[in-house]
């Protein structure tokens, strides 16, 4: 690929002084985001920064390619209100543009979508004339015609779930068009991060999406790590991926009973909703939390799994894989559970491809993507765990990729524990290297975690960007509804169940 | 069907005996922090420097610890360079009173039941809208755990239900961030009176950590007024149950116990 050599490569994980990331002009940035996508990158993350003192708008775009393991890094600077928008063309950056537009009021023209993604003030105080919008206030797309109607959900919900709006066009029960628009859970996240890291800096991390806390925090330190150019202990490396494995293990289980829950199918709904809890409480004998809280620091990790706290842990991990293949079982047995989940919530290939989704999600379509095989780090470069892939990109295909990755996530933690490595469990951290850029991505139980980190000269964040795998994938989820009846909006749902706090951060 | 009475069989029994029986928590579990201030150097802030919410302060009287500011994130534990501060596994830790919270010299007051009116309403059937505003989902996880056959919330008469038009009350979590503010007043509004107001969490308590952002309020009783707080982030489901069932009387009021030596 020619034109990658224009860009920056980088590694998971890889610090590089931020003056050898190559400014491009629109023209040349355009042709190596399409090129590269063409041939298969993935767009993991594009956002704007306002470089210090300067009236001007960088556009920094990760590009992450599965091929090679290689990530490449290139910015365009804007300088006027606005740039030719790369939606029509490359799907995959319609939400960063959108993004982008919120944050730094740049319009991308021509987008076909432009509309707030959270609903925020303008991260450019002395810019323009920026007023609040209103939460939920924007321009809906809406059918017309004789019997088409409209159903609007949220941002309250019926269950215990975080809020978002959810609007339906339909004919019937059959859904034309599914829009969300979020934004609910703005906290303001990023914005706090610059100037850091500082002593909220890790719970900001352990909070960007609190069912995913040892997965953002991993990112975290591995770009933190990178960036003060510390060597994390073996067995540190070790006990993080035991923790993500387990934090996909308890998620996965819990969304396979809820996958149930949602076609009334009670004995793996209830089964699977203890099995979850047994999960996540083999992460509180680790580290007293339930979700991995003060687990994962940089430098290493907390607490450390001692002889008699493995063999438990092993014991426990043997009786509840035993009781979770027995609940998932009944589950594939019972045809009438099958029949529902069977042809529901189709997304296709080529779809999947085309807006960039992530995780269990895009693995259902096909798609051989998981961040531990293609940008191994930590302790996934020494053990390897199969990509877990099936094909029909519908409901069934993404509760079956989970309980693929169950099985294997287990059997990897299982090895893990069997052979603990030795040695210490934290490093000193050490100084932060000023005017650095990092990328660190993590294969997160809902998909790739994408953590981006610039420092200014004196070491501090100068710009931190979080993708959550939701940011990615909520598009899927509204087009996996079309031509679907509405009444199986909850299981397809939950088939992709997606964070609302991680994307709206 | 003989296979799903089979694994019917095989699953088991799964209900914890709470709150007759006591529940075994795991050894690090991180409950009611203790403060030796005995041990405390003179002019020493160590604790209260890395406090990522700033729940530890000092006055007069000494140290205090805000345990509805408090993460349990143990920075603290660390920080101390005389071992004053210890996370027990105490996870009873629900309080009537925002004040309640404060932790000094006294005990910390657990939460008395509702008054015998309102008590005779709910005390029985209690059904709760809950309300995300803002945070991280961890609470909602905790929260949603209780209606599992492990906690089996189902058995006491609590229930979360689909619309505020049939709750009694609302179980807030997050900090109520500005996207939210309107959102959770209207379903206060459409809640019948008489209702409570149950803060779950750190965020819905004070901000957590989110206290003093631009883009949230300080915790659900910036807006609404508040019945019960449970601290925690997230608090574990049995603080959470046990603060439920103090409130309904469904627990004695014991003498809370002692947070400071």
């Amino acid at each position: 690929m020619s034109e990658t050599l224009r860009m920056l490569t980088l590694h998971n994980g890889g610090a590089r002084p931020v003056q050898e990331v190559p400014t491009l002009d629109w023209q040349q940035f355009r042709s190596v985001i399409l090129n590269s996508v063409a041939s298969g990158a993935h767009v993991a993350a594009m956002f704007g920064h306002v470089p210090d003192g300067k009236d001007c708008v960088e556009i920094f775009a990760v590009l992450a390619d599965r091929e090679s393991g290689q990530i490449h890094v290139a910015k365009s600077t804007i300088s006027e209100n606005a740039y030719p928008s790369l939606t029509i063309d490359c799907p995959q950056v319609h939400l960063f543009e959108r993004e982008i537009a919120e944050q730094y009021e740049l319009l991308p023209e021509g987008h076909p979508w432009l509309k707030p993604v959270r609903f925020v003030k303008s991260h450019r105080s002395n810019h323009g004339t920026s007023k609040r919008p209103l939460i939920g206030v924007t321009d809906f797309y809406r059918v017309e015609g004789e019997e088409v109607h409209e159903v609007a959900v949220g941002p309250v919900h019926a269950g215990v779930i975080e809020p978002g709006h959810f609007r339906f066009q339909c004919h019937g029960e059959q859904v034309f068009h599914l829009e969300i628009s979020l934004g609910y859970q703005h906290r303001g996240v990023e914005s706090k991060l610059m100037g850091g890291p500082n002593k909220r800096t890790i719970h900001y991390m352990e909070t960007l999406s609190g069912d995913a806390t040892v997965g953002h925090t991993t990112a975290y330190c591995q770009s933190i790590e990178a960036l003060a150019g510390c060597k994390v202990p073996a067995r540190a490396q070790v006990l993080r991926g035991v923790a993500l494995e387990l934090e996909r293990l308890a998620n996965h289980t819990g969304d396979l009973g809820a996958l149930s829950g949602d076609v009334g199918f009670l004995p793996t709904a209830s089964y699977c909703g203890r099995l979850r809890g047994d999960f996540l409480n083999m992460t509180a004998l680790l580290c007293g939390s339930r979700l991995g809280r003060a687990l994962v620091r940089p430098g290493g990790i907390v607490y450390d799994l001692d002889e008699s706290r493995a063999k438990e842990l092993l014991n426990r991990l043997e009786t509840t894989m035993r009781d979770v293949t027995n609940a998932v079982d009944l589950l594939w047995n019972s045809s009438s559970t099958m029949s529902r989940f069977e042809e529901t919530g189709k997304l296709s290939l080529e779809t999947c491809e085309q807006l960039g989704i992530v995780g269990p999600a895009a693995r259902a379509c096909g798609l051989e993507c998981d961040v531990r095989n293609d940008f191994p780090a930590g302790i996934f470069r020494m053990s390897h765990i199969p990509v877990s892939t099936a094909v029909t990109g519908d409901v069934f295909a993404r509760a079956y990729v989970r309980w693929l990755e169950i099985q294997r996530s287990a059997d990897f933690v299982r090895e893990q524990l069997q052979a603990l490595v030795g040695g210490t469990i934290k490093t000193t951290l050490g100084e932060l290297a000023g005017e650095k850029i990092v990328v660190s991505l993590v294969e997160g139980w809902r998909g790739q975690i994408c953590h981006v980190a610039m420092t200014d000269p004196r070491g501090h964040i100068a710009r931190y960007k979080v993708v959550d795998p939701s940011f990615y994938n909520w598009m899927g989820l509204a087009l996996a509804m079309r031509n679907q009846q509405i009444s199986d909006f909850p299981l397809c749902n939950k088939s992709f169940n997606l964070s609302y706090c991680g994307h709206d951060l | 069907m003989f296979g799903i009475l089979l694994s019917r069989w095989r699953q088991g029994h799964r209900t914890i005996s709470f709150p007759s029986g006591q529940p075994t928590l795991p050894d690090r579990f991180r409950g009611l922090p203790v403060i030796d201030q005995s041990k405390c150097p003179s002019g020493c802030r160590e604790c209260a420097e890395v406090c990522p919410t700033d729940a530890i302060s000092f006055d007069a009287k000494g140290l205090q610890l805000d345990l509805g500011r408090c993460i349990f994130c143990s920075d603290c534990v660390q920080a101390c360079p005389e071992k004053a501060i210890t996370f027990t596994p105490e996870f009873r830790l629900a309080t009537r009173n925002r004040e309640d919270l404060i932790l000094n010299e006294h005990e910390l007051r657990l939460a008395d039941a509702l008054d015998e009116k309102i008590r005779r309403l709910f005390g029985r059937s209690l059904k709760l809208r809950q309300v995300s505003a803002g945070g991280c989902a961890g609470c909602e996880v905790e929260v949603n755990v209780l209606s599992t056959v492990v906690f089996d919330l189902g058995r006491f008469g609590i229930q979360v239900v689909a619309s505020p038009r049939h709750a009694d009350g609302l179980l807030i979590t997050g900090p109520v961030t500005q996207n939210m503010l309107l959102a959770l007043q209207k379903t206060y509004d459409a809640t019948p009176t008489p209702k409570i107001v149950i803060a779950v969490g750190a965020c819905a308590i004070s901000g957590g950590p989110y206290i003093d952002h631009p883009e949230a309020h300080n915790g659900a009783d910036s807006v609404l007024p508040v019945d019960l707080y449970i601290p925690g982030c997230p608090p574990h489901p049995l603080t959470i149950l046990d603060g439920l069932l103090r409130l309904l009387g469904r627990i004695e009021a014991s003498a809370g116990h002692k947070s400071s030596k």
